[in-house]
This record gives structure tokens, C-alpha cells and sequence, in this order.
């Protein structure tokens, strides 16, 4: 089982990240559960969103205190107390930040892979929207699901310009990251 | 039809497959997604029916009251501080005897304010005279808002149908939502046998003098309790339909030789199934899924805990002043048995606390203990407190 916790602010569309993970994994005939834990319900307040993706179905309903993949949606909750607890040894983090990824490693301490989603959502969506572009990043870095799983979810969730733009967004966001990169790691959770 | 859905988004769509034609709700918080998403049906044309937005819970059950007596069939869905505005008309709705279907989307009762998951709002209102069932996952909590309608419908009772707020209500997961042919099939056309008419005119709610009060309070009490064969057979009925099974009463699951039983409602039952796949533990134990908490199935239980020498009831309640709500109604029942089991009483999860796969192991050792049995909170963090309140 595959485990992910994305971290963001109200407003990031974190929820909406967390169920389209798992609405992909659906489209590939796996299961996939998200949910979110909210705080105060305000604009900009951090929100945490959990996934899991498995072979078989999804009986358990805790928090995930183990990832093995964070997604963090704001580069300023790196450095919040908590948001990196419980990430397994080998675990990865994928991070919306203009900071590089060497650098960020170094700092934390893991291997971190940023991409500047709110830059690229901005000149593409008219909006900082980080999340479908990290989500197009992590298929790409982990290779656990597929970029057409993700364009099927998005017709789903999406309509007219706004699809026609995060399609496109998505498209952009694969070429940002070395592909198949955390395969290894994708493929030691997924069988254990 | 299998599709990934969250759980309000699919319970919205079981309500709109039983053909309700009158839905009224307060719009606002503690509300969940699952009466905007029905709004959104009806707005799109998709579902026929009187949606009516109303300014509190309180007029929410009163508008729906109406609705049934006149013979609608109706819904509507609240939690938490919704469900304590609307208790006075819920006792009505029940002790008129009117059938009703409604979700509460369990969640915490304030204060202190907490707007996350436990139970304290349905137990508020169990004694009001509904049939309560509870919903281990969201394929249950669809399954069972359908065959909701067929219970309450031939026992002349409201059913609130529980399903846990945020862990299921918020949870996106497969779910599978069953054809209209099928719920077609299962669900008759609604029929109050008591519709208000003009032409035939009859009171309802009128003043009981007390030479007929205790015999009115027998006969809804003795209702509920003979509902029992109406909640086993609409789910096999739907079974029959879909091939799946919410649970009828209860069920237990488990090696016959286990002598331990964890008794669950709720959500927290796949935690815990995940916990005995997951852990190696010393002595195997069964697994019981309360579903139906009114009618309480004192029967069955005995039947279930038969030969057991340990249950240990974990719940997401506490009877303040006095402890354990389900805990005390199991130990009252199995004392009936010749050789009862030990019944170990306890509170977790309150307010949105997170059940981890570990409350399992952490549970069985207090078998080990010398335990008095008696109710306590076992997630609860003393070293939080002032010494005098701990």
C-alpha cells in the first residue's frame, strides 16, 4: 500500500489533490482512498490531505503518520513543526518552491525534488494553483500512475477553459521533473 | 455501477435513487455535502422533488414532519448542534409514528466547539423513539439509506441512518451506487396509511391523558423492538438485488475458538480489521459490527457472545456522569447468559481524535491487566490535565 500526505493552505485545492490521486488509481482498476483533515475551515490555514493507493481494498480509516511520499503545496510549511514527521526512511517530498531541489535536501535532510507549480499554474491557469501541477510532477517522478489516468480525472472534475488549461499545465509539468525517478521507492511501498 | 466517490456525494445519490419528493434542510454548517449535492440534483432536473432550504434544523424536521403525514416520501440530513436543535420534533416525528429517513453525519457536540467526528450526537437522541443504524464504510452508508426507506416505510418508524462525519462523509473511496431499476425493484411506491386527507379528516398529536401514556410509550417501544425483523429482511432483500450485505442487526466475524470480542460501531470497524491483518497477535479474537443500535438486539448479542469470556466495547461516546452508553446496554443484555462474559467498557476517538491500527494491541493488553471492567476514555491523555481532573 502506498501512502501520501499533501500539505497546503485552504484555498490550494489540497482536498481536490488527495481525490484525484485516488480517483486515478480508480481509473487503473486499484483502490484509492482520500480524505482530509481539516482545521479551521478559512482561506490560507494549513490543511493536510491523506491518500492511499492499493492492489486490494482499503479497510483502514486512521491518519497517515508513515508516508512514504509528502506533497507539500507551500514551501513555507517545510519548515512547520510536524509536516515531515513519520515519512519513512527512504521517504521523498515534492515541493511547490523557487528554491532548488539541492538545496532543499541538504536542508532537510531528505531527498526533496522542488518545481516552481505556482509560477507555471499563474502563466498557464491565470491563477497560483499549485496542485494539478504537482500532481502531473509526482506521476511523472514516481511513475505509479499515468498521465492519462490523470487527463480521464480531470475531464471528470473539469470542464471547457479550465480543463483545456490544466490539461495543458499538466503537459508542462511532466518536462520540469527527471521521469521515473522515485520508480524504486514507488515499487518497495507498493509491494509491502 | 462501481465509481470513486465521496461518501456525502454518493448517499446523495442513494437518497435521489428512492424517489424522495420532498427534501428540506438548514444549508449551512454543521451540513455536510451530502443535501448540495441533492441540491444540485434537483437544480440540474436530475431528481424531481421540493427541495426547500430552510433557516434552522428545527424547521428542517418540522418541514419534513409535514411532508410525510401528508404523504411524501422525505429526507433530510444534519450532525452535531443541527441534530440537538432539531431533538424536540425528532421525538415528534417518532411518537407520531410517521416514517422518515434521515442522515446524521455523526460529529461532536460542543462545548468545547469541535466541528470533527464522534458519536455523542445520535446517542443524544436515542432514547427519541427512532431506529438507529450505524455504517462501518460508505458502501453501507448507500446500502443501508435504501433499505432505510423499506424499514421505515413497513414499520410506520423513522430511521436515522449513522455514518461517521469527516471519515466517511469526507472520504472519497469506490463505491458502488446501484441502478434505478434496481432500487426500483426494492422500494415500493410510498403509501402512508394515515395521510392527512380533507376529505377524510383525523387528528394526530393530540393529548394523552395518563390512563393512556404508558400504553402509548409500550406500543412505540414494543414497534421498535419488533422492527428488528424488518431491518434483517430489507438487507436481505437488497442482498438478493445486489449481492451485498450491510450486516442485518450485527455481525461477528472471527475464528470460532477466539474467547475475545471487540464490539465496534461505525467507522472504526475496517481500523480495526486492518489491526488483526496487520498485527501477530498472542490469542485470535472475533470481530462484532453493531449496526443496529435502536432496536438494541439484545437477542442476538447473547447469541454472538455466547461462550465468549471477554467483549470489550469500544465506542465514540461517554455518557458523562455516568461512563459507557453502548458498553452498559451490552453488559445489561449478556448478563441474561448463564456464564456471561466480561464486558470491558471504553471510549476512543472522541472529537476527531485518530484511531491508529495500535489501539488493537493496546486494547487486548488491558485483558492482562487487572481490570475492573469499568468505562474509561483509553485514548485519553492525563499528562494534558490538572492533577484534581484527572
Amino acid at each position: 500500500m502506498i501512502e501520501i500526505r499533501i500539505h497546503g493552505r485552504g484555498g490550494q485545492g489540497n482536498v481536490v489533490a488527495a481525490y484525484l490521486l485516488a480517483m486515478a488509481a480508480f481509473e487503473e482498476g486499484r483502490y484509492g482512498q482520500a480524505f482530509p483533515n481539516f482545521g479551521a475551515e478559512r482561506r490560507g490555514a494549513p490543511v493536510i490531505a491523506f491518500v492511499r493507493i492499493d492492489n486490494e481494498n482499503i479497510l483502514r480509516r486512521n491518519q497517515i503518520l508513515t508516508p512514504a511520499f509528502l506533497i507539500i503545496q507551500d514551501q513555507a510549511l517545510l519548515h512547520v513543526s510536524g509536516v515531515t514527521n513519520g515519512l519513512l526512511p527512504n521517504g521523498k517530498i515534492l515541493v511547490n518552491s523557487p528554491q532548488s531541489s539541492d538545496e532543499l535536501s541538504q536542508q532537510l535532510g531528505k531527498e526533496v525534488i522542488s518545481i516552481q507549480a505556482s509560477m507555471l499554474a499563474k502563466k498557464i491557469l491565470g491563477r497560483p494553483v499549485p496542485n494539478t501541477t504537482l500532481l502531473a510532477a509526482f506521476f511523472a517522478l514516481t511513475g505509479m500512475l499515468s498521465q492519462e489516468s490523470l487527463r480521464k480525472v480531470l475531464q471528470h472534475k473539469f470542464k471547457d477553459a479550465v480543463l483545456e488549461k490544466n490539461l495543458l499545465l499538466i503537459q508542462k509539468a511532466v518536462e520540469l521533473v527527471p521521469a521515473g525517478l522515485w520508480q524504486q521507492e514507488t515499487d518497495n511501498v507498493t509491494s509491502s | 455501477m462501481l465509481q470513486a466517490l465521496e461518501g456525502s456525494q454518493a448517499v446523495a445519490q442513494a437518497v435521489a435513487l428512492c424517489r424522495p419528493q420532498v427534501i428540506a434542510a438548514y444549508p449551512i454548517t454543521p451540513q455536510t455535502h451530502i443535501v448540495e449535492n441533492i441540491s444540485k440534483l434537483v437544480a440540474n432536473g436530475k431528481l424531481k422533488c421540493e427541495f426547500i432550504s430552510v433557516e434552522s434544523e428545527f424547521s428542517a424536521a418540522s418541514v419534513v414532519l409535514g411532508a410525510a403525514v401528508a404523504g411524501s416520501r422525505a429526507y433530510t440530513a444534519t450532525a452535531s448542534q443541527g441534530i440537538l436543535l432539531m431533538a424536540e420534533v425528532l421525538y415528534n416525528i417518532a411518537g407520531l409514528r410517521v416514517p422518515l429517513v434521515m442522515t446524521c453525519a455523526n460529529r461532536a457536540i460542543s462545548s468545547p466547539l469541535s466541528i470533527w467526528n464522534d458519536q455523542q450526537d445520535s446517542m443524544a437522541v436515542r432514547d427519541a423513539g427512532w431506529i438507529q443504524l450505524y455504517c462501518a464504510d460508505n458502501q453501507e452508508a448507500v446500502d443501508t439509506t435504501i433499505q432505510a426507506y423499506k424499514i421505515a416505510e413497513r414499520t410506520e418508524l423513522p430511521v436515522m441512518v449513522c455514518m461517521d462525519g469527516f471519515t466517511l462523509t469526507h472520504t472519497l473511496e469506490s463505491i458502488n451506487i446501484p441502478n434505478q431499476e434496481q432500487v426500483d425493484n426494492f422500494l415500493p411506491e410510498y403509501k402512508f396509511s394515515r395521510t392527512l386527507d380533507p376529505q377524510n379528516p383525523i387528528s394526530i398529536g393530540t393529548l394523552v391523558s395518563p390512563d393512556f401514556y404508558s400504553e402509548a410509550r409500550h406500543s412505540h417501544h414494543i414497534a421498535i423492538l419488533n422492527a428488528e425483523a424488518e431491518i434483517i429482511s430489507a438487507n436481505q432483500d437488497w442482498e438478493k438485488i445486489t449481492g451485498r450485505n450491510s450486516g442485518g442487526l450485527l455481525t461477528i466475524e472471527g475464528p470460532t475458538e477466539a474467547k475475545v470480542a471487540i464490539l465496534t460501531i461505525g467507522s472504526v470497524y475496517g481500523t480495526l480489521r486492518a489491526a488483526i491483518e496487520k498485527f501477530d497477535l498472542e490469542q485470535p479474537i472475533k470481530l462484532i459490527k453493531l449496526r443496529s443500535f435502536r432496536p438494541f438486539p439484545i437477542d442476538a448479542l447473547k447469541t454472538v457472545c455466547k461462550g465468549l469470556e471477554h467483549v470489550i466495547v469500544l465506542e465514540r461516546a461517554i455518557g458523562l456522569g455516568s461512563g459507557a452508553i453502548i458498553g452498559l446496554e451490552v453488559l445489561a443484555a449478556l448478563t441474561e447468559l448463564d456464564h456471561p462474559p466480561k464486558v470491558h467498557k471504553f471510549a476512543a476517538g472522541l472529537g476527531g481524535r485518530d484511531i491508529p491500527l495500535e489501539i488493537l494491541p493496546r486494547l487486548l493488553a488491558t485483558l492482562n491487566e487487572s481490570s475492573d471492567g469499568r468505562f474509561r476514555i483509553f485514548d485519553v491523555e492525563l499528562d494534558k490535565l490538572p492533577e484534581e481532573d484527572r
